[in-house]
């Protein structure tokens, strides 16, 4: 449980912290495209461009793909669902401990407006 | 009872926090008495299947609290933290799950009071680190626990019905 801590990080969540790597997943997701192409896209340099989707290659959302001359980039989206499901597991136990909570709210109101009517 | 109150969660990538909002319709007297009274307390924080222990409960300015989940097979799970704040508009607490010891995360809790007795909870946790925050919720035991409350949800549907 606790390894993960000292492993360098290469999960979807390592790889969505960046906001250029973000941006680099939304312009690949329409389109598969070369390194250069996705750099033509930034500001940033090359070099780092390069940097960003070795770590999207890393995390397994990005493949690249040999084809004749051309190395193309592209998503693998299904490694996303990581997160998906990562917040969906938080939302759906805060979920079930509030609907709990309106209950306990619900019966308390129900006593007060008892007491109210014996006195 | 209206339509059913939803809850939002913000947890930006990369961050070491996260938000948890939610409506409720009853004042907010009453959701701070269900957030400080221990009996009422363990009546809805608890995973379903679990035997909820609350060891230590002192909601006060440096009060400490105890809890303990215990599963079918015996397993147990503790959390203990200390209070901080603790007043009608902000609740503030440290939070440890003993299984994880020396991560700890800072709850704060607001209460808004709505209209027509209604109160908007807001829940702010900030954790160590953002590996933290993302193995705090990824554990498997939290899974475990999701799995426990919906099946208090359909008890509680059943006493309703």
């Amino acid at each position: 449980m606790v390894t993960y801590m000292t492993n360098i990080r290469r999960d979807v969540f390592q790889a969505i912290a960046d906001p250029n790597r973000r941006a680099i997943l939304s312009l690949l997701a329409n389109q598969r495209l070369t390194l250069n192409g996705v750099a033509d896209n930034f500001r940033i340099s090359r070099p780092a461009v390069s940097r960003h989707i070795k770590i999207l290659k890393e995390c397994g959302l990005v493949v690249v793909i040999p084809q004749g001359r051309e190395r193309y980039c592209e998503v693998r989206f299904d490694r996303l669902a990581e997160v998906t499901d990562w917040v969906e597991q938080y939302r759906q136990m805060w979920e079930q401990r509030f609907d709990r909570l309106d209950q306990v709210l619900l019966e308390l109101q129900k006593k007060e407006q008892q007491n109210v009517r014996k006195k | 009872m209206s339509a059913k109150n939803k809850i939002t969660i913000t947890a930006e990538p990369g961050k070491q926090d996260l938000f948890v909002t939610r409506e409720f319709d009853a004042p907010r007297e009453l959701v701070f008495k269900a957030h400080t009274d221990p009996k009422l307390y363990a009546q809805w924080l608890g995973p379903r299947g679990y035997e909820m222990v609350l060891e230590t409960f002192e909601p006060v300015d440096g009060g400490k609290y105890r809890y303990i989940h215990k599963d079918p097979q015996g397993n147990e799970y503790g959390f203990h933290g200390t209070f901080h704040a603790m007043s009608l508009e902000s609740m503030v607490q440290t939070f440890e799950f003993e299984g994880y010891p020396g991560h700890v995360s800072l709850d704060s809790m607001t209460l808004e009071e709505l209209p027509n007795n209604r109160t908007k909870i807001t829940v702010h946790s900030v954790f160590q680190s953002v590996s933290d925050r993302d193995g705090m919720i990824q554990n498997g035991m939290e899974k475990g626990m999701s799995e426990g409350y919906e099946r208090l949800d359909e008890i509680f549907a059943q006493t309703n019905s």
